[in-house]
């Protein structure tokens, strides 16, 4: 405890320490000498590929897969084709990067997943070199062809390969090449000898950093793991770092060195001002920070560097170390003669421990400052960042003793980095070997570390931290049982009844466990019937849909489909069947599934109308069977194909006993045919009218006798033909034919209309005829409107009606005294009503 | 922008916000510059959510409406298609991919489907054999729109015309989406009421869903109390007649989508002495309506007769406002005037506006046509003589009045008889077939099978019993300063409001008989809150309602129910959602059938 600060190292006004992770479980014969080595950053997996040249098929090269505490988790003869370059994808995939092109993933359990290539071209040109690197959108892959051509993948997920624009004068491969996310764009930097680019999916454009001399040629760079800040080495020793946009320079440094270094790799914590680069030669580590100052540690063994969020580990053959920076509240804590509160507070608590009074002495200098909150803090959030659980613990006793002396103090966060300490512990311990910090462990979520738990198959220790912790079970538990489960069904050395029980008692009905999930994992096993034994689970019917069309069962996969409502699924399940089935099957399918039929009837409407009329007929739906014809009669250009269909809809709705329309229908064909010969006969482009304005049409010619003979024919009713004939005859000011029409017999609208059709069309002389012919009640009405104030004065008083009299009243002007003097006494006497 | 959203009950902004996330998240997926190929239904129901500034901001620089043939030439890295999931929009996006290609070679495509991806849809795609040329196909789950603080829309056209004609219960599942959607935002409600066939189908799917997704359900407080399911057809009637608000009749008569409405220019020049009027502007006035607008949300829900005074007495305080500047003396106070004067002069254009509208509106009203037109509808609704063939729509036929005017008042009268007799049914359909052309046998069809027109089959009238018990109609209405719901229809009070009014009080166990006779089941159902999330009612805190139309709601609904929100002893405040905001004309509209005719 005494000596926390021993293995501490000064860097301008920073502190670095190396912490010793694990001592490797391993036993490396030849170290890391000669192989590939892919080592995932957050404490993840290692991958190592023993000479990975030797390519005589006598003894193939052996690819090994480690924790990151050295625990071996797979290991086996590499049988394809030489490999460039190893990597590890966020969900601790393994990807193997061929020579040609082709990439290979594997699980951590070193079982093949699955395999893409980046490109036909690469299989004859090859790759050179290749990278794998992190991004928002997932893992990416970028290689440098034998062409000089890079082409790259930012998602391997969701495969896209782009290839980049051609580097003038670039032969070979590049000197050295990063791969840099920035404003959502993915980027390379590039240096071929002095010449320095930034190349985008469309421009290649050429650039020099400030403060970079031109003539020095860059021969290793690296970008820090948040892709904000670069560092580039000269062929002079020279080591420049800056922010990654290339516009400023923060420190260039001569270390003296002209050999390029094995690795390069920035070491920085989130929010730190003082980040720093770590490089590594044969025998020597150097830590170059922003104050020019360096740190060196000799080095024996061949080791592997892996940026991490707040720090660098170093593998070596023997043991892991992390190297960081000491975060600032640990110096506070324990910088030697520190009055920080937080380290009064562990003084005091040591003391407190010892039953010395001193106990008291410290803690009342802190609560003179009032500073007790601020020490607890600090002792809680220092804890967090410790390794050694016995340093953890005595910062968290500290906070706890100094918590007693609070009144309303949140113990939030004491109990959260209590608990989560405990996890992080958990999952550091060698057997599980997750080196996580704190740090990182905030950065990459509870969920992501459960995952890595899970992927790594420690289940019970998941679902452990799972309930531990509280997470709700569909983000936590649910899931671990989950991949469990989907773990499971690939045991081939139990039956189907086996697992399916095994499953069911497990999972039950965990919330958020989907069993098609599952299921589709057992069928792609090749394991059917336990598929269809796992879907009868999924309370889901949706998601039982698209594995049962797979499994070929598309009955059961339609009702399902029904039962969810998603119509979008019926129609899929529909068309699939559609071409499965034939007709007659398909048909009868349907006819079980009122549902699915409708949808269908629907989906034909819009695209296959023949099909809908089968449809129709093998129901006897004749009803809809006549609509259909006389829809299709609409779309037909000949009249005779018309009347046709038009004769199959009368079929069909007098077989549906709808009388009404067959005889609409029949009515419609007579007056087309009747359009049809007057069209021959006088070109009077009837064809296509109603009946209505038909009649209107043949009025408007004159042809007095066909309009009056539709009238008849077709039984119109007395009154709107009418109405007809008087708007005709006004419209063509034909007065006389009026009258006439008028006298022909008694109107049935009345004779209000034919005063009114006169005025509308300003003849007074006409309407005037009228007036007299008007019914009593309407007589006032008459009067006015053809501004007779008299006459209606006149009939009002007869009438003895007091409101007409008002209307009267209401259109006299001030020069009628006589007239409204009549009126007024009028209304006088005029009964009220 | 869009604060009106926020100030009522429920903080709908948050839905549109979650709305505005999700769509810059889809445009970055798409690095580069952008062009957007519309789906021209989607624009309106899209403005809503953002405007152009926004995707502006994420780099969309054209837009172009879908058309088949060639796309427009824009020098972008991306096309991204806007669509619903509909397959005569695949065969035009198959057609526009084919014909860019032979041209460039660079530009990505992208399909962005709106509301939900469909399966269908890709397979069409697939097909047409350009599936593959698609970098992104996603979805944009776009169901219930905030239309105003209190109204959610999801503007699904033929949401009535799929369930009760064609019974294809897509809506009704998006529907459920929807909701699931705001009980994601807005807690799990605890209480669900319903009615109809569709409402039960709906709240089925609700419950599954919810046991589907058990557990992810999240930790929020309820905010609704209560979800009423209305179906259409509970309620025929209402959408049948005319609204008699002040918003209801500008829909009416001028039809209001998306919130704009359009309107004769003529009223609205901008009248300056000395010019000559011959350059009267001949683009429609088009003015945006909610309740951002101080003035449209005091009057908007008013009865047309009462807009007048209320206009009037805010043109006296305005211009007494404007008087204060006399009495300004001080720099102070002048100060405090001019820092006043925008809003005062905004209050001013907006009086300015609506004063045009209402003498707009009051040039129909007040009209012959308008008047008889009301009269018969409120005898139809007050039951007089609605078993013989109407004189009225037997005149306005012969004139030749709009087909959807005789449609409406055919298919009131039926409503309110409860079908018609046989005489007087056929005699109305043959009037119509002859005067308007045989095609409409299928609109009337149409009518028939979603129960709006019907022969009578037995003899017993229900409408009668239903409407004393939910008093439907009310001789006093006060038009001025309403009392009761029914002044939104001078008299006629909706059914589906008074349905929802029961509902809160005494409750529906009191009209059990009323419900029986109205179709489709009525059903109560619970859901279960996690712990701890029970509510603790403050003393006198209103409980909050909201209230789904199935299948489309009027302006005048809404009216209702807003003035049921802010009547003192109610207790319950509403919120309104619908598939599709409706009045007569675009609803009966919807149902109707035109075969495009091939004969010249």
């Amino acid at each position: 405890m005494a000596f926390i600060t021993a293995n501490w190292n000064p860097l301008g006004e920073a502190f670095y320490r190396k912490t010793e992770l694990y001592e490797m479980c391993w036993n490396l014969r030849d170290g890391l000498r000669d192989s590939l080595v892919a080592a995932a950053p957050y404490g993840g997996p290692i991958a190592l590929l023993r000479e990975p040249h030797r390519r005589s098929p006598s003894s193939r090269p052996q690819l090994e897969i480690y924790s990151a505490s050295g625990v071996s988790i797979a290991s086996f003869p590499w049988k394809s084709g030489p490999v460039v370059q190893l990597g590890w994808t966020v969900s601790d995939e393994l990807l193997c990067i061929q020579e040609d092109g082709s990439v290979l993933i594997y699980d951590l359990f070193g079982s093949f997943k699955r395999h893409f290539s980046m490109g036909q071209e690469v299989v004859q040109s090859q790759v050179l070199e290749a990278k794998v690197f992190h991004s928002p959108y997932g893992t990416g892959v970028a290689i440098v062809t034998g062409s000089s051509r890079l082409t790259l993948a930012t998602n391997i997920d969701d495969l896209k390969l782009r290839r980049l624009p051609e580097v003038p004068g670039l032969q070979g491969k590049p000197s050295c090449w990063v791969v840099l996310t920035q404003d959502r764009q993915t980027k390379v930097l590039l240096s071929n000898g002095p010449e320095l680019y930034i190349l985008d999916s469309t421009s290649c454009t050429a650039v020099c950093p400030p403060g970079v001399s031109p003539q020095d040629g860059i021969v290793h760079m690296s970008v820090s793991f948040s892709y904000k800040y670069l560092a580039l080495f000269t062929d002079t020793g020279h080591l420049w770092t800056g922010p990654s946009h290339l516009q400023d320079k923060m420190i260039e440094i001569d270390t003296k060195k002209k050999t390029t270094p094995k690795q390069m790799v920035w070491c920085r914590r989130p929010k730190s001002q003082q980040p720093s680069v770590v490089l590594m030669w044969d025998r020597l580590l150097l830590v170059a920070g922003v104050c020019s100052d360096t740190i060196q540690f000799p080095i024996e063994d061949p080791c592997v560097l892996v940026g991490e969020l707040d720090g660098v580990r170093i593998i070596s053959s023997t043991n892991q170390e992390l190297l960081q920076e000491v975060p600032l509240v640990c110096q506070d804590i324990f910088k030697i003669a520190s009055m920080a509160p937080g380290a009064l507070l562990l003084e005091a608590h040591r003391e407190y421990e010892k039953s010395s009074q001193k106990a008291d002495e410290y803690l009342r200098e802190i609560k003179e400052q009032s500073m007790l909150g601020e020490a607890v803090r600090q002792c809680v959030e220092a804890a967090g960042h410790e390794y050694d659980t016995n340093t953890q613990k005595s910062l968290l006793r500290a906070a706890s003793f100094g918590k007693c002396f609070l009144t309303d103090f949140s113990p939030d966060q004491f109990v959260l980095t209590c608990r989560e300490l405990r996890v992080l512990n958990a999952v550091r311990e060698n057997g599980v070997g997750l080196p996580l910090t704190h740090t990182q462990f905030k950065q990459m979520t509870l969920q992501v570390l459960i995952d890595r738990l899970v992927y790594r198959q420690f289940y019970p220790l998941a679902i452990e931290i799972c309930r531990y912790l509280k997470i709700p079970d569909y983000q936590g538990v649910s899931r671990v049982l989950k991949h469990w489960a989907s773990c499971k069904v690939q045991q081939k050395d139990l039956s189907d009844e086996a697992i399916a029980r095994a499953v069911c008692v497990k999972v039950g009905d965990s919330p958020g466990v989907s069993y098609s999930h599952i299921a589709a994992k057992a069928y792609e096993c090749g394991r059917t019937e336990l598929a269809i034994k796992l879907l009868d689970f999924e309370a889901r019917s949706g998601e039982q849909v698209p594995l049962l069309l797979k499994m070929k069962r598309s009955q059961l996969a339609l009702s399902k489909a029904v039962e969810s409502g998603d119509t979008d699924l019926v129609y899929t399940v529909v068309s699939y069947l559609k071409n499965e089935m034939n007709r007659g099957d398909f048909f009868m399918t349907l006819r079980n599934q009122p549902v699915a039929l409708s949808l269908y009837r629907q989906f034909c409407k819009l695209q296959e109308q023949d099909t809908l009329k089968d449809l129709y007929n093998q129901d006897d739906d004749h009803q809809e069977l006549a609509n259909y014809y006389v829809t299709a009669s609409y779309r037909e250009k000949r009249l005779e194909s018309r009347l046709s269909l038009l004769q199959s809809a009368v079929d069909e709705y007098n077989k549906a006993k709808n009388e009404f329309a067959a005889k609409a229908t029949e009515d419609e064909m007579r007056l087309l045919r009747f359009q049809r010969k007057l069209d021959d006969e006088k070109g009077a482009g009837l064809l296509g009218l109603s009946l209505q304005a038909t009649m209107e049409a043949l009025l408007a010619l004159g042809l007095h006798k066909q309009a009056e003979q539709l009238y008849r024919d077709f039984r119109v009713p007395d009154k709107r033909y009418w109405w007809l004939k008087l708007k005709s005859l006004a419209e063509k000011e034909e007065w006389e034919e009026l009258e006439k029409f008028s006298k022909s017999k008694k109107s049935p609208i009345g004779y209000l209309a034919f005063v009114d059709i006169c005025m509308k069309c300003n003849n007074k002389y006409e309407a005037k005829k009228y007036v007299s012919k008007v019914t009593p009640e309407q007589k006032v009405k008459a009067h006015l409107a053809v501004s007779d104030l008299e006459g209606a004065a006149d009939a009002a008083i007869e009438r003895r009606n007091e409101s007409e009299m008002g209307a009267v009243l209401s259109r006299c002007s001030t020069s009628d005294r006589l007239l409204i003097d009549r009126l007024n006494r009028a209304r006088a006497t005029a009964p009220k009503k | 922008m869009a604060a009106h959203l926020s100030y009522g009950r429920v903080n709908l902004n948050i839905l549109r916000e979650a709305a505005r996330k999700e769509l810059r998240e889809f445009l970055d997926k798409c690095a580069g510059s952008k062009a957007i190929v519309w789906d021209e239904y989607l624009t309106g129901p899209f403005g809503l959510i953002a405007q152009y500034s926004l995707l502006k901001e994420h780099e969309v620089e054209k837009m172009f409406t879908l058309k088949s043939g060639r796309l427009p030439s824009a020098d972008v890295k991306n096309i991204i298609f806007f669509v619903r999931p509909r397959l005569e929009l695949m065969d035009i996006i198959a057609e526009n991919v084919f014909s860019e290609d032979k041209l460039h070679s660079s530009r990505d495509f992208h399909i962005l489907f709106v509301p939900r991806r469909s399966m269908l849809c890709e397979q069409r795609l697939k097909e047409q054999g350009v599936l593959g040329s698609f970098i992104n196909i996603d979805e944009y789950i776009l169901d219930l729109i905030p239309y105003d603080g209190d109204l959610l829309s999801m503007e699904y056209e033929s949401a009535f015309r799929e369930c009760y004609l064609e019974n294809d219960q897509t809506s009704l599942y998006h529907t459920a989406k929807g909701l699931m959607t705001l009980q994601a935002l807005y807690g799990t409600i605890p209480q669900i009421y319903g009615k109809g066939e569709c409402a039960r189908h709906v709240a089925n799917m609700m419950l599954r869903m919810k046991r589907e997704f058990a557990g992810s359900q999240n930790q929020i407080l309820p905010v609704f109390d209560t979800l009423l399911l209305l179906d259409r057809n509970v309620d025929l009637l209402t959408p049948l007649a005319t609204q008699l608000t002040y918003e209801g009749l500008i829909d009416e008569i001028y039809g209001i989508t998306n919130g704009y409405v359009k309107l004769p220019p003529e009223k609205f020049a901008q009248k300056k002495q000395g010019e000559a009027s011959k350059d009267l502007p001949t683009e429609p006035k088009k003015l945006q309506l909610n309740s951002a607008e101080e003035l449209y949300a005091e009057i908007r829900d008013k009865n047309f007769n009462a807009v007048g005074a209320a206009l009037s007495k805010k043109a006296k305080i305005i211009s007494a406002a404007f008087e204060e500047r006399h009495n300004a003396k001080t720099v102070g106070e002048i100060k405090q005037f001019v820092s006043q004067l925008p809003h005062m002069q905004a209050a001013r254009s907006s009086l300015a506006n609506h004063t045009s509208i209402a003498e707009l509106i009051k040039d129909i009203t007040t009209s012959e046509a308008f008047f008889d037109n009301l009269t018969v509808e409120q005898e139809f609704m007050t039951g007089v003589d609605t078993d013989k063939v109407n004189t009225y729509i037997e005149d306005s036929i012969a004139q030749k009045d709009p087909l959807i005017k005789i449609l409406r008042l055919v298919c009131m009268q039926s409503v309110c008889n409860n079908g018609l007799k046989q005489k007087v049914f056929d005699f109305y359909k043959r009037e119509i077939l002859q005067t308007y052309g045989y095609e409409h046998i299928l609109t009337l069809n149409n009518l028939e099978k979603a129960g709006l027109l019907k022969a009578q089959t037995s003899s017993r009238n229900n409408y009668p019993t239903i409407r004393k018990t939910l008093k439907l109609w009310m001789e006093d209405a006060n038009e001025q300063n309403p009392n009761d719901i029914s002044y939104v229809y001078s008299g006629y009070a909706p059914l589906s409001i008074r349905l929802t009014q029961v509902l809160a009080r005494p409750g529906w166990r009191s009209i059990e008989e009323v419900l029986k006779m109205l179709p489709g089941p009525h059903f109560e159902e619970r859901q279960q809150l996690p712990a701890g999330l029970h509510k603790k009612r403050q003393q006198g805190e209103n409980r909050t309602t909201l209230v789904f139309f199935l299948g489309g709601v009027t302006y005048a609904e809404i009216a209702a129910l807003r003035f049921l929100s802010q009547m003192e002893d109610s207790g319950m405040e509403y919120i309104i959602a619908t598939t599709k905001l409706i009045n007569g004309t675009t609803w009966i509209k919807s149902l109707m059938d035109r075969p495009e005719s091939q004969t010249p």
